[in-house]
């Protein structure tokens, strides 16, 4: 079981959170013109990294924030995680 | 009453408390402090089980984890367990054991014909002989191979002991009391660090309890006792014995399995059986120590044959001699310490060391004690059936492939010693990448990928004075990394024997002409030969040869058969061992009972149960629960003899032409606050929300970014700023994991609030045509015209002193309202219902009448928002707005959501107006057309119409709306049915809406 630090209740265990997917994609504006691809690559197309991945997790049995997490999808290694208002490099 | 192998002084057992437990039928016993196998030896009893594929009579061979033979089942404290090792299992008043896998007896079992037999049963037998055909498996090939190779019998008995879960945090966790995790554990609590101390023995020590050595001028035993005793004493460490860690998880989390109180005669109500722990660690040292492993002979498995270590563990812990004629069969100095032990309780011994004549401390002891010991030497074959009464023994040459003389010696027991393996399975778990050691024949941890340290013996380090010094150092260095304070402790003085080199001997040439069978694996029965054939049946890879062989696969995980296994394979393959590489090591590391994992979660705390607040009274009036998520909702309630169909009939056909009420606590609802909260209705929804008035509610509907339908339902408008959602009872928490994802990273430039207020209203709906009546009754001097609170209306107001909301909306298709009190005040709400009802016919009605109306009026519920509908499939495009955007709007313009025959939904009657459609039916056009018979749709949701007295169902079907009026089966192979039916209408009832408005 992960062991997540939550940035605002602190280190957590897995089972408190859930898991929402690349944290890298950003949704096309509202009220905005979108070309089809953009929208499809929006809602289908994901990467699948074996290595480090940018993720979103919701800390649902906790704060739940939505939160990002830096973590390497082979190893289950979490190198950062953040507020999804803060930048993970 | 004597126990002819029980010495008269040595052992930590307690002499002053006498157990008696039953064997196979007979009486029998022991002292406290013994275990079951400590106790059988000492009563002269070997013969314990039957092998695994070829019944032979099997004795024990360990004197602990590492016992492959000796698995009983085991009767105490009222439960039957199997497979329950008899080397760790303490003794208990009233135990009572049994062999395994043994038909009639242990002592005459037809099974053993197997091993006259054998050239029938070599490596892959099973996989050959039971190919085919087929359809012998079921009845012929599945029992027989269940019979003859199964292990204990599991009980069919409901569990009645209380397991619990634990978890628990600490700055470092040691796995192991032996020398090194004494000294690990001590040097992190002198620190200040959290430190868990587990020890899987119920004696803390390890090998210092069995080993002839001194620190600090106390014997090892004191010396632990010593340290054990001040770490109990400081409140930052915490000692469990009986606790053996098995998992090592993610992120430093280990799982440790505590055996509480099986070795208790009594025990509180309330005292767990076993407890799991979850410990996430900072740090962990792996102090798991070595077993030794034997070598390979033939009969190696005759009862009274043991590991060295074993045989001296039983000597000076328990007081037992395995045997009083011990052949020692060896290729390293330990063994001498086993020899010398026997020598000092007045046993001779005969060593057999594989190794040339040569010099060391133990050696030249022994000699100086004039112990037989005949270098060069080693056991050829073991003779006698159930225990072993002379050993072939032969003087190796010098290549050690052939014998320059060989004699027969009489004995009664063996102890062999082919040198030591450390336990590397924790640190194999957390990812480690062992690597093989030279200079010890096996793998040591290496390259390591979480917090994990390995020390002493399980690391390779054989000498106290190494481990010791390794110990204390990781314990401090890790621990003052932690709590950054470094306490000096002196390194204590060691007085230990020192060892010679062993011999990389591992197993014994046979003469020409004899062959006789030399196990590698004693559990599953897999010999050399076995091992030979799959590699020359082409299997390579050591993970291939395991399972088509099962070396190692057996429960004790191969503990004294892995390496001796990879041995053999390197020699044939003429490999090194790393080459062959080894296999994968994964949890538990020993067995543990289902009752552990499961813990506390069994029957009504399997899951937990969420019922509203009038849910005595459902209960009370015979309700029918069903479960809806967490959620126990009313499915019918039962009046005399009804049956489910009879009983919804008569709730749903009350609604229709009285009132009814409904519990619909269990919808999802929340909260929605702030300046912002309209514009953000209206990217949620797909209608407008920007000009709802305040008292007004709207029905919405959500989708996900994709297109599809997520879920649907009311939302209203409490205040300017002030929004009350309500959501499906299914999808609430996704509604509301949904909701936040877009106020926190796609919008969160929207000032709006979201919380579930699900558990502060109780809810009731009132439906039917006389609900307006009933509600001016509960209302006395409300105004509830269809003026005052038209449909969609919404007022507050004082519900006998108690304040409500009303809600005018309606999902059974009837004139409707729904109140909400505070959720203390929701059974106060019903009881009131209940008695101010009575004059219009009010019944409650549960969710199967609540399915009913909702289904003949066409309205759509999880069965159709199936996640795989999009709004015009499911008519309610209407409610799609073309003006604004709103969440997933781009994806409707898809191509495939557009096609003409895209799927729709339609009503669905029989032809005879009798036969009721099961759900799930498939709909084709032909119901004896050759398959695969093309799919037209399916049937979603099916009732009994109350309102035409006849079955009606909805579907979703290709091209549905041209499809009405035509006919078609629906074919349910699950219920073996087939009935035509008419196309028709979604909506069967009051397709206009009148009622709901009325
Ligand atoms: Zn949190």
């Amino acid at each position: 079981m992960l062991y997540i630090k939550c940035p605002y209740c602190g280190l957590r265990a897995q089972k408190e959170f859930s898991y929402g997917g690349d944290a890298t994609v950003k949704r096309p504006n509202i009220n905005e013109e979108v070309s089809s691809e953009d929208w499809d690559n929006f809602v289908y197309m994901r990467k699948s990294p074996r290595g480090k991945h940018i993720e979103l997790w919701q800390h649902i049995a906790g704060c739940r924030q939505w939160i990002k997490v830096q973590r390497d999808t082979a190893t289950h290694e979490i190198f950062q995680t953040a507020k999804v208002t803060e930048e993970i490099r | 009453m004597s126990q002819p192998f029980r010495l008269n002084k040595e052992g930590l057992i307690n002499r002053n408390k006498k157990i008696s437990f039953i064997f196979n039928g007979k009486k029998l016993f022991g002292y406290e402090g013994d275990t079951i196998a400590s106790a059988l030896i000492a009563n002269g009893i070997h013969l314990v089980g039957r092998s695994f594929k070829y019944h032979r009579p099997r004795g024990f061979f360990g004197a602990g984890v590492e016992e492959p033979n000796a698995k009983l089942q085991v009767e105490f404290n009222g439960h039957s367990e199997p497979n329950v090792n008899a080397t760790e299992m303490e003794l208990v008043e009233g135990l009572s054991a049994t062999s395994q896998n043994c038909w009639p007896s242990v002592n005459f079992d037809i099974g053993a014909i197997n091993n006259f037999l054998k050239m029938f049963f070599p490596a892959g037998f099973y996989y050959k002989t039971f190919m085919w055909p087929k359809s012998f498996w079921y009845k012929i090939y599945e029992p027989f191979i269940r019979k003859a190779a199964g292990l204990g019998v599991a009980s069919i008995e409901k569990d009645k002991e209380r397991y619990e879960h634990k978890f628990e945090y600490c700055d470092l966790l040691v796995t192991g009391s032996g020398p090194s995790g004494l000294a690990s554990a001590y040097a992190a609590a002198k620190n200040g660090a959290k430190v868990i101390l587990a020890e899987d023995k119920p004696r803390f020590g390890g090998t210092l309890l069995t080993d002839d050595v001194s620190i600090d001028n106390l014997s090892g035993k004191d010396w632990a006792e010593k340290i054990i005793s001040e770490l109990k004493s400081m409140p930052n460490v915490t000692v469990k014995n009986r606790s053996q860690v098995f998992g090592y998880y993610d992120h430093n989390m280990l799982v440790m399995f505590e055996r509480v109180s099986d070795h208790l005669e009594k025990k509180s109500k309330f005292t767990p059986r076993q407890r799991l722990w979850y410990i996430r660690a900072k740090e962990t040292i792996l102090s798991t120590g070595s077993i030794e492993r034997p070598i390979v002979f033939g009969n190696n498995d005759t009862p009274g044959i043991f590991l060295s270590a074993a045989a001296k563990e039983y000597m000076k812990v328990y007081g037992v001699l395995v045997g009083k004629k011990p052949l020692i069969f060896t290729n390293n100095d330990s063994a001498y310490e086993t020899a010398l032990e026997f020598k000092k309780n007045n046993v001779e011994p005969i060593i057999l060391d594989t190794r040339e004549e040569h010099s060391s401390e133990l050696i030249d002891e022994a000699k100086s004690k004039g112990i037989d010991i005949r270098f060069s030497h080693g056991v050829i074959v073991a003779n006698g059936y159930k225990k072993v009464k002379s050993a072939k023994i032969g003087k190796l040459n010098k290549d050690k492939n052939s014998f320059e003389k060989i004699e027969t010696v009489d004995c009664d027991c063996i102890c062999v010693s082919g040198f030591w393996t450390p336990s590397v399975h924790l640190a194999s778990q957390s990812g480690n990448k062992l690597k093989y050691e030279e200079k010890i024949d096996a793998f040591i941890p290496n390259k390591k990928k979480q917090h994990e340290t390995s020390v002493g013996a399980a690391n390779g380090s054989f000498t106290l004075e190494e481990s010791l010094k390794n110990g204390f150092e990781n314990g401090s260095n890790l621990s003052a990394k932690i709590t950054d304070t470094k306490t000096e402790i002196a390194i204590p003085n060691v007085n230990e024997k020192k060892y010679g080199a062993h011999d990389k001997f591992w197993c014994m040439p046979l003469p020409k002409n004899e062959n006789p069978k030399r196990f590698v694996d004693f559990q599953n029965d897999v010999s050399v030969s076995d091992i030979e054939i799959a590699l020359r049946e082409g299997y390579r890879s050591i993970e291939h040869v395991k399972r088509y062989t099962t070396l190692g696969m057996a429960t004790d995980q191969g503990r004294t058969s892995n390496l001796n296994g990879l041995q053999l394979v390197s020699n044939i393959e003429n490999k090194i061992v790393p080459e062959v590489g080894h296999t994968t090591f994964r949890p538990p590391f020993t067995p543990i009972t289902i009752g552990t994992i499961v813990g506390r979660e069994v029957g009504m705390e399997y899951m937990p149960t969420r019922k509203t607040p009038m849910h005595e009274w459902h209960e009370k009036n015979n309700a029918v629960f069903v479960d809806a998520g967490a959620w126990k909702r009313p499915r019918y309630y039962k009046q005399g003899n009804e049956t489910l169909f009879e009983a919804s009939k008569r709730e749903a056909k009350n609604v229709r032409e009285n009132v009814g009420i409904c519990d619909v606590t269990t919808l999802g609802k929340i909260d929605i606050k702030g300046p912002d909260a309209a514009e953000f209705l209206n990217r949620v929804y797909t209608n407008a929300w920007m000009k709802l008035p305040i008292g007004k509610a709207r029905y919405g509907l959500m989708l996900r970014e994709d297109g599809i339908v997520m879920d649907d339902g009311t939302t209203t408008r409490i205040s300017e700023n002030h929004y009350h959602m309500t959501t499906t009872t299914a999808q609430a928490a996704n509604v509301l994991s949904h909701l936040e994802y877009y106020l926190q990273i796609v919008w969160p430039e929207l000032n709006v609030n979201v919380v579930s207020t699900t558990e502060q209203w109780a809810g009731a709906a009132i439906a039917g045509p006389k609900s307006r009546d009933m509600l001016s009754k509960l209302y006395p001097d409300l105004d509830v015209s269809n003026d005052a609170l038209p449909f969609m209306g919404y007022k507050e107001a004082d519900f006998f002193g108690v304040p409500s909301r009303i809600f005018r909306i309606s999902f059974s298709g009837e004139l409707a309202y729904e109140i909400n009190v505070k959720s203390d005040h929701g059974m106060f709400m019903w009881e009131k219902m209940m008695e101010l009802g009575k004059e219009f016919g009010n019944q409650p009605y549960g969710t199967e009448a609540l399915s009913t109306l909702r289904i003949e009026m066409g309205h759509v519920a999880g069965p159709e928002l199936d996640g795989r509908t999009i709004p015009s499939d499911v008519s309610l495009n209407g409610l799609v707005s073309k003006k604004k955007d709103f969440i997933g709007k781009n994806s409707l313009g898809r191509e495939a959501f557009n096609v003409e025959s895209r799927q729709k939904i339609v009503g669905l009657i029989p032809i005879d107006r009798k036969s009721s459609i099961p759900e799930g039916s498939h709909i084709v056009q032909d119901q004896n057309a050759k398959l695969p018979n093309p799919k037209l749709g399916h049937v979603s949701s099916s009732c009994w119409s109350v309102e035409n007295n006849n079955p009606f169902s909805l579907a979703i079907m290709k091209d549905g709306k041209n499809m009405i009026g035509k006919k078609f089966f629906a074919v349910s192979p699950l219920k073996n049915k087939s009935i035509e039916v008419e196309v028709i209408s979604s909506h069967y009832v009051d397709p206009e809406g009148k009622r709901v408005r009325s």
